[in-house]
């Protein structure tokens, strides 16, 4: 059993990336417009299917064809990548504008109770459109590269590796840009921001923008890593992303990445003890011991 | 006459539904409506409750059955308390461990309980039968209720088609009776014990637990119970629902199912008010039942049809949250008799 041990945290890495950039949207938008935001699962299948519509696009038009080495996609994938990415930013905005812009006086838990209605409108939306049978990102068998003594795919490495350069991009974005600036100074205090001359309004759309796109990115990862995707994805990767949140203290990117790396490892190894399908009760035991043991998370502050 | 036969026993059939329906809304009001505890996982206390009393006053496992327990067969109102007992025992440990952090904790809490014991439901076949849910549980006084009319029926051979029709549909008369009169006394139940001290605390707490702490209540003590409560009602349901289908499965605790639509029942009905959990109930389903006639008219697929209805609930939801918060009856007015 402790043989598997480093293949599972190898596995683990992979989908803690996953996990990590629905995370980080997620709680960028929880410490910034103070909700949780139930309907974050339903953006990442939504930025998966809006990828996936562009790569049969670009099939049908037999434009960009081939792959890259041995990763499953090629160069169709760059624009579906950015247009998802791009597509479920705008949307996201657009249902800020239309729904949780009219409830920013209520009280928080009525913009909870609205985004468990978006979820809802949004996931069946795509099974109206998409229909509940799932779509193939690819149906190629990838080969195994072994790397110490671990064996993954060039996809899997693929998916570590483009996880991390968005993480850096959006340290990078936070620390040194006038908006990222802004986004940390109205999650600390939103009044204290707003006096400073700070543009709330324009900031909640970046800050939808920015943690919409992450969850696309996060959806058409797993996309790529699982072949195929289905109207349930978002749904399913919920209690994860709630699990690395609250983990990792609400409000720090930081704490959603290491929260994230951290379920997707724990998920992986405990199929070495329980059955897989139990992989989302693993996410929430940890949640309820975290509630129990350190509601602030690891790195939240009180 | 036919139609008219017809019609009826849809409405029967409609009514038990929406009933057992009300009796949920009326669990989550006490929480939401009275205490403002954000529960999200209804359709887990709803599943525990009606697999509890499968279990209980269940049939054993037949031939082809996974199950290695349970299935006593004990009378219908032991399965009823059974279902409300240990659906408040798992509030009363989701509740110990999330109701003193913020309330979306308790969401989030709620939600994952009721994903966890899906996957319970789906995988642990020796105690539910997995996916392949559990069939024949008993309908209490069904076989004497059935008896009865056939007796009747082959008493009077010289009834018209119609009326053999009406009567063959008797035992859901029956039930209905039944679920309309659980709905009733617990209506009147609820109406007491929130307009008692205990019910004011609990709407102070939520409209403001710091004020109702310092008034010296115990507001985390307060809360579990009215989420325990709630819980238990929900579990009841479970029970109602168990015995009435006949038959379980995964599929009927969906979050859509279990969940969702019995938010939007209270919330369009009017939270805080009981009369509006119970009107909420029959409207959001009568809606529902509308929309899966209209969309057979509409050229699309099963699957089609079923997310068009639901997206329409989840719109239907973001509009009232948005043009009408307090929903259609609003809150009831608590207010001393002198000052009205």
């Amino acid at each position: 059993m402790w043989e598997r041990l480093p293949q599972l945290v190898a596995y683990g890495l992979v989908s803690g990336s996953v996990i990590t950039l629905g995370a980080i949207g997620l709680s960028l938008t929880y410490s910034i417009l103070k909700f949780a935001n139930f309907a974050h699962g339903d953006l990442m299948t939504t930025g998966a299917y809006i990828a996936c519509g562009f790569l049969l696009l670009f099939r049908f038009l037999g434009v960009l064809g081939g792959r890259f080495g041995k990763l499953s996609f090629g160069p169709a994938m760059i624009p579906a990548f950015l247009l998802a990415l791009a597509g479920t930013a705008i949307l996201a905005i657009l249902i800020d504008r239309l729904v949780y812009r009219r409830l920013r006086r209520a009280r928080p838990v009525m913009r909870l109770m609205a985004s468990v209605g978006v979820a809802f409108v949004l996931r069946n939306v795509i099974l109206f459109s998409a229909g509940a049978d799932p779509y193939y990102y690819s149906r190629k068998i990838q080969r195994a590269i072994y790397i110490l003594g671990v064996k993954l795919k060039a996809d899997q490495l693929f998916i570590i590796g483009l996880a991390a350069v968005l993480v850096v991009f959006l340290h990078l974005f936070l620390s040194y840009t006038k908006v990222g600036k802004a986004m940390r100074a109205m999650a600390d205090n939103p009044e204290l921001a707003q006096v400073t001359g700070i543009n709330t309004e324009r900031i909640i759309a970046w800050t939808w923008g920015i943690g919409a796109a992450l969850a696309a990115a996060g959806g058409i990862l797993a996309g790529i890593e699982n072949k195929l995707i289905t109207p349930e994805l978002g749904w399913q990767a919920l209690l994860p992303l709630f699990a690395a949140v609250i983990l990792g203290g609400i409000g720090s990117p930081y704490g959603a990445m290491a929260g994230g790396m951290l379920i997707g490892m724990a998920e992986e190894v405990s199929t070495a003890f329980v059955s897989t399908a139990y992989k989302p009760a693993i996410a929430f035991g940890i949640l309820v011991l975290m509630l129990i043991l350190r509601p602030q998370g690891l790195f939240g502050r009180r | 006459m036919d139609t008219v036969v017809g019609v009826l026993n849809y409405l029967v059939f409609f009514s038990i539904t929406a009933g057992i329906y009300a009796v949920l809304t009326l669990g989550l009001n006490i929480q939401w409506g009275y205490t403002g505890l954000f529960n999200i996982g209804v359709a887990g206390f709803y599943a525990i409750g009606a697999y509890t009393s499968a279990l209980l006053a269940g049939p054993p496992p037949g031939t082809l059955d996974w199950r290695v327990f349970g299935g006593w067969m004990l009378p219908f109102p032991v399965g009823l308390l059974g279902s409300a007992l240990v659906s408040a025992i798992l509030a009363l440990f989701i509740g110990w461990i999330t109701i003193r952090l913020r309330e979306d904790y308790l969401a989030i809490a709620t939600i994952g309980i009721a994903e966890v014991l899906r996957l319970i439901i789906k995988n642990e076949a020796w105690l539910t039968n997995g996916v392949w849910g559990i069939k024949n549980i008993p309908s209490p006084l069904f076989p004497t209720i059935q008896r009865g009319v056939a007796g009747f029926l082959s008493a009077h051979p010289g009834l018209p088609d119609w009326a053999r029709r009406l009567l063959e549909g008797t035992y859901n008369w029956f039930y209905l009776a039944l679920v309309l009169a659980f709905l009733l006394v617990l209506y009147w139940l609820l109406e007491r014990i929130l307009r008692s001290p205990w019910g004011r605390v609990l709407r102070a707490i939520r409209e403001d637990e710091v004020a109702a702490a310092a008034q010296g209540k115990n507001v985390a003590a307060f809360k579990l119970q009215a989420f325990v409560l709630g819980a238990a009602l929900m579990g009841m349901a479970g029970s109602l629902y168990a015995h009435y289908a006949r038959f379980l499965s995964v599929e009927k605790f969906e979050p859509f199912y279990g969940t969702f639509i019995v938010w939007v029942m209270l919330v369009a009905g009017g939270s805080g008010n009981n009369k509006g959990a119970i009107l909420g109930a029959f409207l959001i389903w009568g809606l529902w039942a509308a929309t899966d006639f209209l969309t057979g008219y509409l050229p699309f697929t099963d699957v089609q049809a079923s997310a068009l209805r639901i997206v329409l609930v989840g719109l239907i939801l973001i509009a009232i949250l948005i043009l009408r918060p307090r929903g259609l009856l609003g809150e009831e007015k608590f207010v001393s008799r002198m000052l009205r």
